[in-house]
């Protein structure tokens, strides 16, 4: 306790020299405490639309297939089994049917994925029921991405050419229905979604699917042979371990600025001991001990840590509380990196995240701030009395 | 032991070494100490003043012989040991002060009953008083750096006694001053050696300093060569 007081009033008593330090680490503690919540609002917001535009409660796959080999979508589709028929009548199952395709925008040739959905499904927020609509051509929805790289717009027109299941081509017109907004690229990004109904057709696989998306209720009785359930931990790893690398990636910007501001730190401490010898001799003279004199250094030095949680606290609590209301704008051209990214993210504090970055940030100063305050159990306390160098 | 005595020294040696050999500041010093003496260890620079009131001050440990603290040996002590010896029942006087820089006035005499974890009011109340002994009570938010360096060894006095030590140990502490302030700070010191009964012991060259003490121990090359009463 004594230390910590003492502590307390040489930190103040050194002025500016104490508030600068305070000042550089508050602001790291803000701004790692930020980014870790951009992560984690990143992760939560990436999750939430997949779950809302992609995944559903779940995924029921056919054997064989494998959506990073399109190679499997040839032998990946079967009809489906009445209990499956009887959850999609209820609307607690959306199949999907996927073939390859081409299309030809603007005399362009382009691979994509035709899917065939449901137009009446209530599991995906893709709004399916524009498919619904009369054309003198096939309805086809696509994402914004899908739009941009291929240059249709709403109305327009492009041929579409597909294998059936024989393997015979043949092509059609498709009429852009609708572009919708989604952040989720594994719905967008090269593909084009039609009624399940038409794609069966023209790809004669009657009452077929490749897939089936379920809704957060339904329960798996692993009954179905020729299905295999994927549960969330299988279809959010993907997404959950390159967040997990973007984390770590991150980390390296703020252990350099943590290392800037431990040095700050430690050049403060060599430098206090270097300059206050008399001090030290003057301290060991009033009866404290070379391990109280080492401890009040280090309780010195990390108590920089404690004031800067303070004063962070007093512009940080309203300027993280702002910034999770109008979230962080992602730079343009964020969604073509291939994971779910929102134009604005909101970050997602916790006080576990908080909690952790303070001890981590309090535990590494006090660890910087010992290491120079060692010295002082090696000094001779007639000498430091003196102000000798030793 | 002669309980009237609070420091005794025996056969008191202490090498320092140098280069190959080493050098000796003390050499066989005999000498006790009783309560309440106001005594002078006198000499030229390097005759072992200072070294002498290091040992008895327990912040340095004899090579050879004894030194006898407040019944503890020196040599014998541990390192915290020696601490709490200095912190409970000794003062010392620099003769650069060594007041804390960034404290008060109040705070830096205050500092040596932090240690002694008393309460905050016994503390306060120690601190007013030791202040009003050495006549700077109108001073107590003042830091060091605003102040004479008469009033700043008068604060080096109130942080020496607060704790009202048996013991006070003096290193050169006018030899900074003018005569007027040294003449200050010497009647000050002599008053609170009758008033609290505190033994001082002083390492001095300074004749200001000599005029006031009631012993005077002469050491020449590390040995007692006079030990008279003034």
């Amino acid at each position: 306790m004594t230390a910590i007081k003492l502590a307390l009033r040489n930190l103040i008593g050194a002025g500016l020299r104490t508030w600068l330090s305070v000042i550089v680490l508050a602001f790291i503690l803000i701004l790692i405490i930020w980014q870790y919540a951009i992560i984690d609002g990143w992760d939560k917001m990436a999750i939430r639309d997949m779950i809302a535009w992609e995944i559903g409660g779940g995924q029921i796959w056919t054997e064989g297939y494998d959506p990073y080999d399109p190679f499997t979508l040839e032998d990946s589709h079967r009809a489906l089994p009445q209990s499956f028929i009887d959850d999609i009548e209820k609307g607690n199952m959306a199949p999907i049917l996927i073939t390859q395709a081409s299309i030809y925008p603007e005399g362009r040739i382009m691979s994509i994925l035709l899917k065939g959905i449901d137009p009446s499904q209530q599991v995906s927020e893709l709004p399916t029921g524009k498919l619904l609509e009369e054309y003198d051509a096939i309805p086809a929805i696509i994402g914004r991405a899908m739009a941009r790289d291929s240059k249709l717009n709403i109305g327009d027109y492009t041929t579409v050419r597909w294998r059936d299941v024989d393997g015979t081509f043949d092509a059609t017109e498709l009429v852009i229905a609708d572009i919708f907004k989604s952040d989720v690229p594994a719905v967008d990004n090269g593909q084009m979604w039609i009624s399940i109904d038409n794609l069966r057709e023209m790809t004669q696989m009657p009452g077929e699917a490749t897939l089936i998306v379920t809704d957060q209720d339904y329960t798996w009785t692993g009954e179905e042979s020729g299905w295999v359930l994927k549960d969330y931990d299988f279809l959010l790893k993907d997404m959950r371990e390159m967040i997990r690398l973007k984390k770590v990636g991150g980390s390296v910007f703020y252990i350099i600025l943590m290392l800037l501001a431990m040095l700050a730190i430690f050049d403060t401490q060599v430098l206090s001991i270097f300059r206050r010898q008399k001090e030290i001799g003057t301290y060991m003279a009033m009866g404290m001990t070379r391990g109280q004199v080492v401890k009040l250094f280090t309780v010195e030095g990390a108590m920089h840590s404690i004031l800067a949680v303070i004063l962070g606290a007093i512009p940080g609590i309203p300027l993280l509380y702002y910034l999770a209301r109008v979230g962080y704008s992602m730079p343009a051209g964020s969604d073509s990196m291939g994971l779910p990214i929102a134009e604005t993210i909101y970050p997602a504090y916790s006080v576990g995240l908080i909690l952790s970055v303070m001890i981590l940030v309090i535990i590494t100063t006090t660890i910087v701030s010992f290491l120079p305050s060692r010295k002082i159990s090696r000094m001779k306390p007639t000498e430091a009395i003196k102000g000798k160098l030793q | 032991m002669n309980n009237s005595h609070i420091v005794i020294t025996e056969g008191l040696v202490k090498h320092y070494p140098i280069g190959g050999g080493y050098f000796t500041a003390l050499d066989g010093i005999d000498l006790q100490f009783g309560t309440g003496e106001f005594a002078g260890v006198v000499g030229p620079s390097g005759s072992g003043k200072t070294t002498l009131l290091n040992i008895i001050g327990s912040l340095d440990s004899p090579s050879e012989g004894k030194a006898v603290i407040l019944d503890q040996s020196v040599g014998e002590l541990s390192q915290k040991q020696a601490a709490h010896l200095r912190k409970k029942y000794l003062g010392f006087i620099f003769q650069t002060y060594n007041l804390l820089p960034v404290y008060t006035v109040f705070e830096n005499v205050e500092f040596p009953l932090l240690l002694l974890n008393m309460s905050v009011s016994d503390r306060r109340k120690a601190v007013l008083d030791a202040l009003e002994w050495v006549g700077l009570n109108d001073k107590i938010k003042s830091r060091p750096a605003q102040l004479s360096g008469g009033e700043c060894q008068r604060v080096a006095i109130a942080r020496a006694m607060v704790k009202k030590p048996r013991l006070v140990l003096a290193d050169e502490p006018t030899a900074n001053l003018d005569a007027a302030n040294s003449h200050h700070i010497l009647q000050t010191m002599e008053k609170l050696n009758k008033d609290l009964d505190t033994t001082f012991i002083f390492a001095t060259h300074d004749d200001k300093v000599i005029k006031y003490l009631k012993r005077k121990i002469t050491l020449e090359d590390g040995k007692v060569i006079k030990d008279e009463i003034t």
